[in-house]
């Protein structure tokens, strides 16, 4: 058969084309709609985020909703962290989206400025509101109105490994310097001493804070991640990893951070709550935390964690706002603690003595109170990607940390229209 | 296609429409319905035997074919475009701004960085990628002890989902403890930033594309090889030609339909390999291994809010590269007076 391979060409260009724009599919359909007579009835679709560990207490908790409430069921779907974003923002576009969902931080204005969120205040969702820690209420927030409850909350802090400094006789730094100067004395007993994470913006932020910079000045609009203490964060990054200070990658950090932790290879990190789980396993009681070292200006890191967020579409409108009051309760965030350590965001949680006696969150209580809040704006998240793209570039040698800084506020400004 | 099964009875019904036509002022009111009506009653079969690929072709690829053209020459993004949520509907308010965006693009060094890495992709992996799956064919089109066992060892990466492989190659990669700088390690070599550096980056994403590549040249080289007629080799033979003579002069001219295929179907796919350079590097470090089609990926679903305009502009500009390489090749091959 003769055929013109002009056309051949055009059509399999055509087919690649058309397979790039796989849809999302979600499901978010209940059957029966709302309260008959004061009992609850319909299903409940959650999205849960978190990681494999922290993943079978959730569901779990999500699931034990149907015993208070013997007319919903509750559909639990754990979804990656890593595309959960755009496949919410897919399925609420098209009326599929789940009824309730895991919202981190910097998603809530996102989501809550394109619509797909449920405002709460007023509705059975919001609980006892001024239980709650003012950071991470703040953040829920959206053109003045709450969009979503806080689940969890978080920041970054410095693990070390006690048995490798007692060995190298070095004190738990307190600055970025003090890290620096034990180079020479965890070089002796084959470690370094930090690692760094060169392959995911949000770890940056401890330095860029701690040199007193921001990425951006939401009240000011306007864009500072390349003023003289941005520049400044750069500097003290490349600074780290050309001293021999610091370990760092550009590709697969998670995973090569928790493996030199794990075998020893590096003395300390910057990490999260998530990872205490993960962290404990490798070193057992070797593992301690400690607050983030500071930098030339101040020692902060930034606020993070999770919060509930109801679907504006669902129709199981009083259902959802019942199983999100359940989930954010003194009570559940009471086992989640106990469970995994993670920190709960209502001040009644940490009276509870087991609570009280869980030392990491003896320790990342005061952190949290102090943690550096992201600008709650809707772009906050593609913010990261940049920044990305430019501390790259600088570890790989391709720009320097003042041409890094320079790059990065320019993208910041393409994003952020007729910010400063 | 419709013309391939006209049935026999055709041309008679045509002839004496003709001389009707042609007498004097067509009556408009019955002339049309007629045609129509004996349109259908001879070529009913064929359309409806083409209706379902039409339809289909029109709903998978013609319709987003059309829109992203739209798209492209709209300012929309996701909180703009139309939404529905629950009982609402927010109507579609995006507008119409021409060609802007295409300027925007072209302007931007970003995209000509982005054509450049992804033209010397393409070149460099269908370039390797044939010379393997060539040389390999031909050392196993001809019988040995094992040839099975050798074939199906080296079809094999095929038989693995793309992103298994690709994953799996990540692990060997890792710098700090991938099996490769592992290997090189115990040799008394430095550990390669395989994925870390930019060049280096390049060079592993080109690798695992050529592993990847190579099963389906080789089957289709082999397949060609299979079908040049043993005697030439003969003939070729008596006449004293020695191995590199038989193998310029009757297996390279044999091969040649089939490799033109295969080159211009290799070159469409990896101009467009996403999963590879996705997974393997999400186009780092620092933009340096993004081609064409990641930074599209990136416009429409990494920024916020997602940008479909742009995403849909490089779409169109990617389709448009491709289709001109199409019509280029396609007339280069006129011109050596290949039959296509």
């Amino acid at each position: 058969m003769r055929r013109s391979i002009g056309t051949t060409a055009v059509a399999a260009a055509l087919a690649l084309a058309a397979t790039a724009c796989g849809g999302d599919g979600g499901g978010g359909d209940g059957e029966s709609a709302g309260a008959a007579g004061g009992e609850l009835s319909g299903t409940v679709t959650f999205w849960d985020t978190s990681n494999e560990t922290e993943a079978e207490v959730f569901q779990a908790l999500a699931e034990a909703f149907e015993d208070e409430h013997e007319g919903v069921t509750v559909e639990y779907v754990n979804v990656g962290f890593d595309d959960a974003q755009n496949r919410f923002k897919n399925a609420a576009a098209a009326n599929e989206a789940p009824d309730v969902m895991r919202t981190e931080v910097a998603w809530v204005a996102d989501f809550a400025s394109l619509g797909y969120l449920y405002p709460l205040d007023g509705t059975a969702a919001v609980e006892n509101q001024d239980d709650f820690l003012p950071t991470p209420w703040a953040s829920t927030q959206y053109d003045g109105q709450t969009y979503a409850v806080p689940q969890v909350t978080d920041t970054l802090a410095l693990f070390y490994n006690r048995a490798l400094l007692e060995e190298a006789g070095v004190e738990v730094p307190e600055s970025l310097d003090d890290v620096v100067a034990s180079t020479d004395a965890f070089d002796a007993v084959g470690a370094t001493p930090l690692y760094v994470r060169g392959d995911d913006p949000y770890w940056f932020l401890p330095f860029l804070y701690g040199e007193g910079g921001d990425m951006v000045d939401a009240e000011a609009q306007r864009v500072t991640i390349d003023d003289e203490a941005g520049v400044a964060a750069f500097e003290r990054m490349q600074s780290l990893v050309d001293s021999g200070a610091a370990l760092t990658d550009t590709s697969d950090g998670w995973e090569n951070m928790m493996s030199t932790f794990a075998d020893g290879e590096v003395a300390m990190m910057i990490n999260g709550p998530w990872a205490i789980a993960d962290a404990t396993t490798a070193l057992g009681d070797d593992l301690g935390v400690a607050p983030v070292p500071a930098g030339g200006a101040t020692q902060a890191s930034p606020l993070g964690g999770w919060n509930y967020g109801v679907y504006a579409g669902t129709p199981e409108a009083d259902a959802s706002f019942e199983f999100v009051r359940y989930m954010s309760s003194a009570a559940t965030q009471q086992r989640v603690t106990e469970e995994l350590s993670l920190l709960p965001t209502r001040a009644s949680v940490y009276d509870a003595e087991s609570v009280q006696a869980n030392e990491m969150v003896q320790f990342f209580k005061p952190a949290v109170d102090v943690a550096h809040e992201r600008p709650w704006i809707p772009q906050a998240q593609s913010l990261f990607d940049p920044l990305r793209v430019s501390v790259q570039a600088m570890l790989t040698g391709s720009a320097s940390p003042a041409d890094a800084a320079a790059d990065t506020g320019d993208a910041y400004r393409d994003i952020l229209e007729d910010w400063q | 296609m419709a013309d391939a099964v006209t049935p026999p009875g055709t041309v008679p019904a045509r002839a004496a429409e003709a001389p009707r036509g042609a007498r004097g002022p067509r009556r408009r009111a019955d002339a049309p319905p007629g045609r129509l009506r004996r349109r259908l009653s001879t070529y009913w079969y064929a359309w409806a035997m083409v209706a379902p690929v039409v339809a289909v072709i029109g709903v998978i690829i013609g319709w987003p074919l059309v829109r992203g053209l739209w798209l492209s020459l709209t300012d929309a993004d996701e909180a703009n475009v139309e939404r529905r949520i629950g009982v609402n509907r927010i109507e579609a308010t995006y507008e119409f701004v021409g060609l802007d965006n295409y300027l925007d693009v072209l302007r931007d060094d970003v995209f000509w960085d982005r054509l450049g890495w992804t033209v010397l992709w393409t070149v460099a992996c269908v370039g390797i990628t044939f010379t393997l799956g060539l040389t390999l064919a031909t050392m196993l089109n001809r019988a040995f002890r094992g040839r099975t066992l050798y074939r199906m060892a080296l079809i094999l990466p095929w038989a693995i989902p793309a992103f298994v492989s690709v994953f799996a190659w990540r692990m060997l990669f890792n710098e700090r403890n991938g099996i490769l700088n592992g290997v090189l390690g115990n040799g008394g070599i430095d550990a390669v930033p395989w994925l870390s550096d930019p060049t280096w980056a390049k060079v592993s994403v080109i690798a695992v594309n050529v592993w990847l590549g190579v099963p389906f040249m080789l089957i289709a080289m082999l397949g060609a090889l299979q079908s040049i007629p043993a005697e030439q080799y003969e003939a070729a033979e008596m006449d004293g030609a020695n191995a590199w003579q038989r193998f310029t002069n009757i297996t390279l001219p044999g091969v040649r339909p089939v490799a033109m295929t295969v080159v211009l179907l290799s070159t469409i796919w990896t101009f467009n390999m996403f999963p590879v350079i996705f997974l393997l590097t999400r186009g780092g470090p620092a933009g340096s291994t993004d081609i064409l089609v990641t930074e599209a990926f990136r416009l429409a679903f990494v920024s916020s809010p997602r940008d479909f305009a742009n995403s849909a502009t490089w779409g169109v500009l990617i389709l448009l590269l491709l289709v001109l390489f199409a019509l280029a090749y396609r007339k280069a091959l006129r011109k050596q007076g290949e039959v296509w």
